[in-house]
This record gives structure tokens, sequence and C-alpha cells, in this order.
């Protein structure tokens, strides 16, 4: 894990000082003076050598010390991180118990009743769920949910388009990031349970005259969702880049709002200190995933 | 006589495929009795294992039992609800299949998968199982059964899952094991460990058993009566040492030629049967061996044969029978006079 | 003498003439997947629209998408002789589109084209050399795999501009990884083979018979994962559009068009609902034909 995380500091930290023009560029405003553009050098600890700069870069951030942020005046990257972790993480977590209960309730039930017409429809759902991307999905709910149901019934019903607020703020955003990853599982889910149908043990299973209860629960979905629990990290990734899209189309303030605008005025020590976040996030989330498969998949236990 | 255990009757299994119906099972009856070891053999593709899957109902998708009754006593398999169906599965008749490392869950403990296949006719408490679970495993001999019941199948060897695979036959003591190709994925030194392990329940526990295998060897050392099948259907049957000494269907004359023997002058190839088993959809008009039979005139290709008894105890489907099969000289072969409409023609 | 040489190169030329049997057999069976071929027809028809567009400008039978209608501003579709609406500047919504198609279009070609040079470079050096390198870059790509795309895209996107080559470039270096992951098996699968060892054994030089060998076998599954990333690089850029870092106007492209329909979304709903329904059936035609194309081309169905 730690090798991931470093790599990746050490690429977008690169990245960042490869950038042409210097912060203090801000075009269309007024040119800054060169012994102010010295001085904040100086406070930034911009004039010093770039290795100096990385290293000095490693140490504080794993004080959690990201640096100010160039956007907004006098504010640390880590207080404007969490400022907008509340949001990304409800938005985020409410998302991830949609995908996995529903994903793989219809990913089972599409493979189980395989070749029907309940199949042809969940794939379809997923298939659709996967290529509409969900800037796509989600400006389209806020035209059916918003615009047109508040045409339609004259004001009354619709459901709130923008911000956040613990109500029925949150299903819209919700639905439109849980959207693509729950696809994506209920494939997978699909797949990996048709393959185990097709191996011998559950025509054992039968054989023994077990109900059909017992052959899903402890023989298929037993080892079908194995599979789907190592599919869980990439998962994971989904939500994080979903909700940097969800959060613009839906103005809600969270972290993934803060980097869309942190790219857009090149603010590159919020740039950093976000992507460092995500990372960090998703190699958790990875290594979670790997220490349950020890759990999950009795062949790869050491013994 | 002990009774039938098991009769079936003109059975008909049909798979609807994409190059037409395919006729796995074309008609077969055949019988166990109480006790009995019948082999049931042929090469791949002949019927023997969707036969033995019909009287399970178990057929994979898009087999259908078309018509036919499969008498278990006195109830009919192929009428019961899907609860009597689970009722029978494990507790009257018990499957054992080919490859124990496929057959078995790959996640659940061995001994897990063997309390389930009693669990599910019976209620045990907690410990009185367990208790269970040991003594079958010591009962098809696997080691340290204590600390196996434990394991998972891939800790076991290939002998050991097999002898596992037994045990969960036997859990519910059945009245009948139906055991296809079980060691057929198996070290030749343990395939005759478990054909003894086999020989020894049916012993003691005077459980019958249904071999379906391609070996002749093994149907030598353990059944006591045998049937053929060819091209999903039954095309002799009779007592070991009588086909065996005296085959009077072509086919089966083939199959125990092409084993090839210690006793007997070396030759310089192996015999094999010419040709391939037939496309179960495209089947040939008349016998359908007789594309491959080396004795076959004009009425096997235009007349199937009906099962006949050709002498006592053994029945065969075919209009020329076989003599003088002592030793490897050809046979005489005679065509059978009792058929309506054709005279006796003479050897 | 000769025919020391001459049985390897007799052993290669002979495995040669199956691949041929396979593609026809693959067509017949592609052509009847309807949905595959239904994707085929809208790939097509955009393929035509992306070339034609100009000159049916030229000829005056499509508005200039430049062009800026300022006396029917944001109208809807069907009204004074737009077909679809204008946007807020007047400009003709389909002439909009359809030229938003070139940009999608190239998008999926070019990425493409970069994604196989570097995975299949990195795959093939993998798979070839082995050993250290091996592990090494197999390291390598584990990490890259592990990191979300789209945030890598705009971390890249932010420090080089958001320019027509940079847009590309950050795209296609994000989603190199399966390809080099399908190259070097195939290579590695190749390496085993016993002609690469008579070869070798004659002193000609294993990387040509490799490289022979490589692209029949692997020219189909290549081409269907090639044809996977399609959706995912028009996804890509239409999100960096829909942010604001994508191609700049007043290049159209259909992620710009959301973005600028969702200003006005309540007045004009319909200035959104046509770009993203281009975008996401664009995107469902390219997984159509790559699912028909797996599944045309698996060898496991072969007779």
């Amino acid at each position: 894990m730690i090798p991931v995380i470093f790599f990746v500091v050490l690429i977008t930290f690169v990245l960042m000082h490869l950038a042409p023009g210097s912060p203090w560029d801000k075009g269309g405003g007024r040119q800054l003076s060169q012994s102010v553009v010295r001085n904040l050098n100086i406070k930034y600890g911009l004039d010093k050598p770039v290795w100096q700069q990385f290293l000095l870069y490693v140490w504080n951030a794993a004080h959690f010390d990201f640096g100010l942020s160039y956007q907004y005046e006098g504010k640390t990257v880590a207080s404007l991180i969490l400022g907008g972790w509340p949001y990304t993480f409800t938005i985020g977590a409410l998302a991830f118990c949609l995908v996995v209960p529903i994903g793989i309730g219809l990913g089972v039930l599409a493979a189980l009743r395989q070749n029907t017409r309940i199949d042809y429809l969940t794939m379809t759902f997923a298939t659709f769920g996967a290529s509409f991307p969900n800037f796509v999905v989600g400006m389209l709910m806020i035209i059916v949910f918003g615009v047109v149901a508040y045409n339609v019934s004259g004001g009354n019903v619709s459901l709130p388009v923008t911000g956040f607020g613990l109500d029925d703020h949150l299903i819209m955003p919700v639905i439109t990031l849980a959207l693509l990853p729950t696809a994506y599982i209920a494939r997978l889910t699909r797949a990996s349970t048709l393959d185990t149908l097709r191996q011998e043990y559950v025509r054992t299973a039968w054989a023994k005259g077990l109900s059909e209860r017992l052959v899903v629960l402890r023989h298929i979905l037993r080892n079908s969702l194995i599979p789907v629990a190592t599919a869980l990290g990439p998962t994971f990734a989904l939500l994080i880049t979903g909700s940097v899209i969800v959060e613009t189309v839906f103005a809600i303030p969270g972290i993934g709002r803060s980097f869309v605008t942190a790219v857009e005025s090149r603010d590159y020590p919020m740039i950093l200190g976000t992507t460092i976040l995500f990372s960090v996030v998703i190699a958790l989330a990875n290594l979670v995933v790997d220490i349950l498969y020890v759990f999950i998949d009795p062949r790869v236990r050491l013994d | 006589m002990s009774d039938a255990l098991l009769r079936v009757q003109d059975l008909h299994t049909q798979f609807q495929t994409s190059r037409g119906l395919v006729r796995a099972v074309d008609g077969v009856t055949l019988e166990v009795r109480s006790g009995e070891i019948v082999g049931v053999v042929g090469e791949s593709g002949c019927g023997k294992t969707m036969t033995a899957l019909s009287i399970l109902r178990l057929l994979p998708d898009p087999g259908r039992i078309v018509s036919g009754k499969i008498m278990f006593r006195d109830v009919d398999v192929t009428a019961m609800s899907q609860e009597e169906v689970q009722d029978f599965r494990g507790r009257d008749v018990a499957m054992i299949f080919q490859d124990p490392m496929t057959s078995l869950n790959p996640v659940t403990r061995v001994g897990n998968q063997i309390e389930e296949a009693m669990t599910a006719h019976n209620k045990f408490d907690v410990n009185a199982a367990r208790v269970r679970v040991i003594d079958l495993l010591d009962r098809v001999s696997v080691p340290e059964s204590k600390k196996r019941v434990r394991n998972y199948p891939h800790q076991f060897s290939g002998g050991m899952r097999q002898r596992a695979m037994i045990a969960m036959g036997i859990a519910n003591e059945p009245a009948l094991i139906i055991a296809d190709e079980p060691t057929t994925a198996l070290d030749v030194t343990v395939q005759a460990q478990i054909i003894e392990l086999l020989k020894q329940l049916n012993r003691e526990m005077g459980t019958a058993i249904m071999l379906i295998t391609h070996n002749m060897a093994l149907v030598a050392s353990l059944c006591q009566r045998v049937v053929v099948m060819y091209a999903g259907r039954v095309v002799e049957e009779g007592p070991v040492e009588q086909i065996f000494t005296s085959p009077q269907h072509p086919y089966t004359w083939s199959l125990l030629r092409s084993v090839p023997r210690v006793d007997r002058e070396r030759r310089d190839r192996l015999i094999s049967i010419e040709g391939l088993p037939p496309d179960l959809a495209r089947l040939p008009p008349g016998c359908k061996f007789h594309p491959r039979c080396p004795f076959a005139v004009q009425r096997c290709r235009e007349e199937e044969p009906p099962l006949a008894d050709v002498a006592p105890d053994q029945m065969a489907r075919c209009w020329v029978l076989m003599r003088n099969v002592a030793d490897d000289s050809e046979p005489m072969v005679r065509l059978r006079a009792n058929a309506p409409g054709q005279g006796a023609t003479g050897d | 003498m000769a025919s020391a040489v001459a049985v390897p190169s007799q052993l290669i030329d002979w495995e040669q003439p199956e691949q041929i049997g396979l593609w026809g057999d693959a067509w017949a069976r592609f052509r009847r997947n309807r949905l595959a071929v239904i994707g085929l027809t809208i790939v097509v028809l955009l393929i035509l629209d992306a070339l034609l567009a100009p000159a049916l400008v030229h000829f005056g039978l499509l508005i200039d998408p430049l062009t800026q209608d300022v006396t029917h501003i944001e109208v809807g579709p069907g009204r004074f002789g737009h077909l679809l609406g204008t946007d807020e500047l007047g400009r003709d919504t389909l002439t909009r589109l359809m030229y938003g198609a070139r940009i999608s279009l190239s998008i999926g070609i070019f990425v493409q084209a970069i994604v196989l040079v570097i995975g299949g470079t990195i795959g093939l050096t993998a798979g070839y050399v082995g050993g250290r390198v091996d592990n090494l870059l197999m390291r390598f790509t584990d990490i890259w795999y592990a990191f979300p795309d789209l945030i890598f895209v705009l971390v890249l996107v932010s420090v080089f501009g958001p320019s027509l080559l940079s847009i590309f470039g950050a795209i296609g270096i994000v989603n190199w990884v399966s390809l080099a992951r399908l190259v070097r098996g195939q290579v590695l699968a190749i390496k085993e083979k016993e002609y690469v060892e008579a070869a070798r054994a004659t002193g000609s030089r294993p990387l040509k018979i490799v490289l022979r060998h490589l692209v029949p076998n692997s020219l189909g599954p290549i081409i269907v994962t090639l044809t996977f990333g399609v959706p995912q690089a028009i996804f890509l850029e239409a999100t960096l559009s829909f942010i604001g870092v994508g191609i700049q106007p007043p290049t159209p492209t259909w992620g710009q068009m959301v973005n600028d329909g969702y200003q006005a979304v309540f007045a004009n709903p319909s200035s959104v609902v046509f770009p993203s329904l281009a975008i996401g059936l664009t995107m469902l035609a390219f997984t159509f034909i790559g699912d028909g194309l797996r599944d045309a081309l698996d060898p496991r169905m072969r007779r």
C-alpha cells in the first residue's frame, strides 16, 4: 500500500512542478509585483530546489499538513478537505448501501432466471446504467424530477435540484452516484453466478436432496460472491470518481467539488492534497478487500 | 430372488437443442434388485449418465423425461412432486459422481458437506450429527477422521475425496447408490481401493449399487449383472460371467475384445471398434450399431431389432448372434431365426 | 541441410490458415446479434456524419455551428428553422451535435491508438523479456490500475492545459493497462509453444516468430479490448468538457453542450437532453459492438 501512495504523490508532485507558469499568474487580474511574488514564493517555500520541496512536502503530508490553498487566501488544504468531508462521506456511504444489495440482488436474480424476461430486464438496466455517464444521468434526473415535475404539477411536486440537506435533497445525488457501480456489480455477479451454476458441486448438492434455498445460499452464493467481494475495491474507486461529478452537478459542497474548482483554478496544493486523499482511501479499501478475501476463500489460506 | 428395487421402464429422455432433438435415452428398460451390483457400460455419449440423472431427476436444461416410468419400490419417480423428489434424493437413492475435486464445494468444510447430506433428511442434534459424520468417515476408511472433518476439499487427496463423496452417499443408508464412473479420475492403485470399498459396503449394508463405467475390467471385478448400452438404448444384458464368456451382441463382443489381456498372445495393434459413436440427433435407420458392426447384414440396415431373450437370463438386441467366442478366433455368427416374416437362414 | 531449417517454418505456415476461417465465422455470428448490429449501424451513421458535416455546411444544407442567430436565443426544437433549437448564444443545436460527433469519434480512435502503442509495447516487453523486467512492469501496471482514471486525467489536464493534445494524451495514458495485460498474456502463451523452441534451436530469433504469431492470435481480443475502451474515452472527454476543462469552445463537444444547457435547464431542458442522449447512445452503441465482437470471436464457441 505504501509504495502505491508514495508513487502517486511523487508523480503528482512532479506534474505540479512541470506546470507552466507560476501560481501567481492569475490570468485577467492585475499582475503582482516582483517583490510580492518573491515574498509569496518564500512564504510558500517555492524558492527551494525541487527535491527539497518534495521531501518537505512528504514530511508535512505525513503530519496531515498539506499546505495552504492557492485559491482561498489563508485557508489550509487540510481544513478545506475536512470541511467537505461530511458531505462526500454521507452521499458515498448511502450510495454504497444501495450498490451492494441491489447490485448483488439483481445479478443473482438474473443468473438464476437466465434467459427469462427478468434476466433481460435487469441486464438491460445494467447496460444502460453503465453506458450513460453519471453527469448525463444526473442531468436527466434533474430534468425529469426537477423541471418537468415542477411544471406538470404547478410547482408542487419536485425534488430539490441543488444543495445538500439530510432530506430529499439526497435522493437524486445518491441514486445518480449509485447507478454505475450498481450496474457493474450486477453484471459481475450475474457472470459469476452463471459460472458457479455450471459447477459439478451444485449438482452434488441437488443430488443430496437439499432444498432450493439451501442449494442457493450454501453452495451457489457462497462461491459466486467471492469474485464480487474482490470487486468492491474498484467499486470504491468508482464511487470516488463518481462523487467528483455528482457533487458538481448537484452543487454539493463536498471534496469532489472542491477538487474540480481546484483543477479549474490551478490550486496545486489543493489538487495534490485531494489526490493523495483519494489514493489513500482507495488503497485502504483495496487493502481491506484483500484481507477480507482471506477469510472468504479458504483455498488461499496458508496452512 | 429378491424383489426389484428399481425398475426403469421404457424411459425416453430428450434434449431439444439448436442442432435438433437429441434422444439421449431412447427406450431404456432396466432393473436393479435389492442388494445387487449392476454395471451399466458403454462408450461416452451412449446415454448411461443421462439414464442415471433421469432416475434422480437431475437432468440439466434443456433435458426432459419425455415418457416412461421409473419405479422405485412402488412409486413412480417421474410422477413425484418437487418435495417428494427432494426427499427421495439422497435418502432412497444416492449418487456419486466422477470427479471428486469438482464435485465437492471448495469453500465448505468436508464435515459440513457430509453433515448436510444427513440433516437434509433427518433431524439431528448438533453433537449427534458430528459424531455420526466422524463415524461415516471411519466407515469409508479416511484416516484421522476427527481432524479431517474440519478440512476443506483441497486438503484431501483424490482418493480421500472420493471416499468422502461415498460417505456422503451412504449417510442416510440408501437402498441404492448410483456410482457414475467413480474411479475414472483416480490413480490406478486408488481405483482398486475404491472398488474394494464399494464391495465392502454392499456386503455390510446390503446397499444395491449401479456402477456406470466404460471400463469392462471394473465390471468384471465388482458387478453381478451387466447392462450394455449403445446410442441411448440397451443392447445386451445378463449375468457378468455369461456376458463375458459368451457375449451375443457384436458391440459387447467388440468392447470385450478391445481390452488388452496379459494372458493372451500379444498382438501388434490394439483392437478398437471402427468408426465413431453416432450423433444422437441424427441416428441411422435400423440397428443403431450397424454402421460399425463387422457382421451387419441388409436387415440390420432396415429394421431395428427388439431386445429379446438369447439365452437363459440374457437378452440382446441383434439380428445376428454370436457363438464361439471362448478364444480370439472369429466368432461364428447365426442370424436370428425367430423374427416374424423371416425364414431361418443357416450358419 | 535445408530440412533442419525448413521444418520450423513449415510448422509455422501450417498454423496460419486456421485463422481465415475464424473471421468469416465470426462475422456470421456477429450479424446474428441484433444489438451488435444496431450498435454498428449507429456508429457507421456517426462516422458518416462526422465526415460529411463540414460538406453539408458548405453546401448550405446545414447551419454553420459557429453562426450565432442572436435573434433566436435558446429556442426550443423545431422553431425558427432550428430543428433541435438553439443554445444560449443562438447557435443551432443540431449542427453542433453533428460536429460534436467529430470530436467524440476522434477521441475514440486516437486515444485507442495511443493505448495500443503504450499498452502494446509494455505488454510485449514484459511478456517477451520476462524475469525482473516483467515483475517491475507488472507492479507498475498494478499501481497504475488502482488509481481512478478521472482523477488522474483531471490532474494531467490541470498541469498541461486543456489542449486537444493533452486531453488525448491524458486519456490514453490512463487506459493502457488492460491492453498491456492482454498482450503480455498472449506473448507468454506463445513463448510456451514448441515452435518457438524449435526456432531457437535452429538459431533464428524468436522475437520475429513471436510477433508473427502474436498478431493473428491476439487480434481478436485486442480489437474487443480497444472497442470497449472507446466508450470509456468518450466518457472521460465528455466529463472533462462538462466540468469545463475539456476541449474549449468554440469547438463544439457534447460534454460542453450539456454543461451549457445546465445553466438554462429550467428554461430550455431540451438543450441538455439532446447532447446527453447523444453521449449515452454512442457509448451504448460501442458497448453493444464490443459485446457482439467478444461473443463472435470467443474461441470456445468455435465448431
